[in-house]
């Protein structure tokens, strides 16, 4: 069966700029996808993409989106028109974003915004939404929904908000659910609570999820899958236990590397913090692989053209030939000598 | 939701009360003051008008209206006359200031109002479609056309539409508040002093549509690009959808703000366009009492002014209080 939604080749342009190229990723029904990448790589973009809500300055220049509807059929989202789009929003696709606090409404009660998607796609009456959005609130797990439903969004805290944003986003039991950094500007403490709910969604209702973050914390406890974007381009796709386990590409070992939460045995003031040197911004006018500015083994060949994609074994692609070119080797090496 | 707005409501009007009796009570000693610097009294008009008044006549006239006691005096009396809810007595008509307005009143009201509605219907139809066209050649021309109602003086703009409503189509009359010898009842009448309204408030009402029309255009540009306008699209929500219920709702919010502040001004405007269409309201009778020195009905007629002006507040609170669930009442 086909996946659930399935991109291929995307590219997102504005005007001067190119911030997603190429960008194939795939999630299947059920599956939690982790879209990685240090902030301007693009992730934002690709998931405004999806939904069709890039702001009016970009638009798609290339590439599919395609999306296996309720009935098994498959339509390309990027070609689909505005009045097709709107049963999809919502409804089929869902979106978390990643500010609670200015994401709802504000005149608003959290009741009428919850309401508001299940009256526009279920057709509820006025009351029988108004009864489901307090059940929604409840399956969120906020406590006393009955009297939380008439609240307006500055009476919440940001951690009450994002879970009103979560029972927007599922009050229609959506085939996928992107969240966008749906805990970046929460609490710590909050945070995993935040997650584990999406997650335990995401199980009951039987949703692909598309997570979108930049903290490998996330990745490592929820995520399946991981696509690793840099600069606009994905640049490695796993299994999260591959990733974590053998990561290849240099700029996925450089975020590994640099992110304590990982490094069990090492408590991070113990060493400096081994951080990627430079910024995400060098990429910009590179040819060949972006990375190479900050690249530890850049060479001459990875300015010559973009690294492909290539599969080093089942389910694992990087875009780095120097690593594969090694990685093959060693693999040859093994085979050879045992 | 509505049971959890009632209580700051209810604040909303309390504090207006509070607030509103001392300021009206100061506003009425200076303007009895102010109005002393103008020269000649009632009783100088009076008897300018009559052409032939004697020194004697004069005297006895402006004794008879205690015009000449000292200004102290004549600001105790009329103080106190106020405790006692008189306005006084208008020497110029010979009856009392209160008969007066009461009898202009409505027909200010309800030009006022009639203006008010014309003002943000149409101001905020014309802003809602400047900003759904922001840039292109739609917002563009109404933009000119807003800035025309803006620059142009009432009274200019009342006369024209006389020439082409009532010379030049007969759609409606000229001027005056009724048709005269009609004897109407009913929806008749109703309509028939409709017809005589819509002239006169729209000569009044066009200078607030070019304000909320441009006021509603920037504020609606700038709500759509917040975060939670992104939220409405990502429900599936249709456009004309996302702008009624989130970015007109925001939007909205600033007008109604400036809709309670211009209401005094409406007030000045209908001196000025009760006079072009011979509409019979409390401008022109201000007008009136200017020109007689009828200073009791003036001082009447500023009185009821701070009041309505003291009540719309209160009105535009609780409208606001209504409408963003975020401003606390003080
Ligand atoms: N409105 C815009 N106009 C021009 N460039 C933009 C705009 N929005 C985003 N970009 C560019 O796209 C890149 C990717 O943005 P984004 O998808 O938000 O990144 P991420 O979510 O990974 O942090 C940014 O580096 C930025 O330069
Ligand atoms: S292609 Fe070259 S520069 Fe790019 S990541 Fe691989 S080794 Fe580094
Ligand atoms: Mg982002």
């Amino acid at each position: 069966m086909a996946p659930l939604i399935d991109v291929r080749d995307l590219s997102i342009a504005f005007p001067r700029a190119t911030p997603v190229r190429g960008l194939s990723l795939t999630v299947e029904a059920g599956e939690t996808v982790a879209l990685v990448g240090e902030s301007g790589s693009g992730k934002s973009l690709t998931a405004l993409a999806l939904m069709r809500l890039l702001p009016d300055a970009a638009r798609i220049a290339s590439g599919e989106i395609l999306f296996r509807g309720r009935d098994g059929t498959v339509t390309d989202l990027a070609r689909l028109d505005d009045r097709a789009l709107r049963r999809v929003r919502g409804r089929d696709i869902a979106m978390v974003f990643q500010e609670p606090m200015t994401s709802l409404n504000p005149v608003l009660s959290v009741g009428q915004q919850v309401a508001e998607v299940v009256r526009l796609h279920e057709g509820l009456s006025r009351r029988a939404a108004f009864a489901r959005a307090v059940e929604l609130l409840d399956l969120v797990r906020i406590p006393e929904p009955r009297r939380r439903v008439g609240d307006y969004p500055h009476e919440l805290s940001g951690g009450m908000r994002q879970r009103v944003m979560i029972a927007i986003a599922v009050a229609c039991a959506p085939r996928l659910l992107i969240a966008d950094e749906p805990t970046t500007a929460l609490d710590v403490t909050i945070q995993a609570q935040v997650l584990d709910l999406l997650d335990a969604l995401r199980r009951d209702l039987s949703m692909g999820l598309l997570l979108i973050t930049h903290d490998l914390g996330v990745v490592a406890e929820w995520a399946d899958r991981v696509a690793v974007m840099y600069a606009g381009r994905k640049v490695e796709d796993a299994p999260f236990e591959t990733l974590f386990g053998a990561p290849l590409h240099p700029y996925t070992r450089g975020l590994l590397a640099a992110s304590p939460r990982l490094d069990a045995g090492q408590h991070y003031s113990a060493g400096a913090l081994a951080e990627i040197e430079g910024s995400i911004a060098s990429a910009a006018g590179e040819e060949g692989c972006a990375f190479a500015p900050r690249c530890p083994n850049a060479r001459a060949l990875c300015r010559a053209a973009v690294p492909a994609l290539d599969a080093v074994a089942p389910g694992h692609l990087v875009a780095c030939p120097v690593t594969t070119v090694a990685a093959q080797r060693e693999a040859r090496h093994a085979l050879a000598f045992g | 939701m509505t049971t959890r707005r009632l209580p700051r409501i209810l604040k909303a009007v309390r504090r207006t009360a509070l607030q509103a009796v001392p300021t009206v009570i100061g506003i009425l000693i200076l303007n009895f003051f102010l109005l002393r610097l103008t020269p000649g009294d009632a009783a100088d008009a009076l008897a300018g008008e009559a052409g032939a008044a004697t020194v004697e006549t004069l005297a006895a006239l402006k004794s008879k209206f205690g015009l000449d006691l000292p200004v102290l005096e004549q600001l105790g009396g009329y103080l106190s006359n106020l405790a006692h809810f008189s306005l006084g007595v208008s020497p110029r008509y010979n009856q009392p200031v209160a008969e007066l307005i009461a009898a202009r009143l409505p027909n200010t009201l309800s030009l006022m109002g009639l203006a008010l509605v014309f003002a943000l219907v149409i101001g905020i139809t014309l802003g809602a479609l400047m900003a759904s066209f922001a840039g292109r050649p739609t917002d563009r021309v109404l933009s000119v056309v807003a800035l025309l109602f803006y620059s142009i003086p009432s009274f200019w703009i009342g006369l024209m539409l006389i020439v082409l409503f009532s010379v030049k189509l007969g759609w409606l009359p000229t001027g005056g508040a009724e048709t005269i010898g009609a004897n109407l009842t009913g929806w008749e009448a109703v309509l028939d002093r409709a017809r005589y309204q819509i002239l006169p408030a729209l000569s009044l009402a066009l200078f607030y549509v070019a304000i909320y029309a441009r006021l509603t255009r920037d504020d609606m540009i700038e709500v759509r690009t917040q975060d939670h306008v992104r939220t409405a699209r990502a429900k599936g929500l249709s456009p004309f959808a996302v702008t009624r219920d989130h970015v007109l709702r925001n939007a909205l919010i600033p007008v109604t703000t400036m809709a309670g502040i211009h209401l005094a001004g409406l007030m000045g405007g209908a001196v000025v366009v009760e006079t072009v269409f011979s509409w019979p309201g409390l401008g022109r009778l201000a007008y009136e009492a200017v020109m007689g020195r009828d200073f009791h009905v003036l001082l009447g007629i500023l009185l009821l002014s701070s009041l309505l002006v003291v009540a719309v507040n209160a009105a535009i609170d609780i409208l606001q209080a209504w409408l963003d669930p975020r401003i606390e009442v003080r």
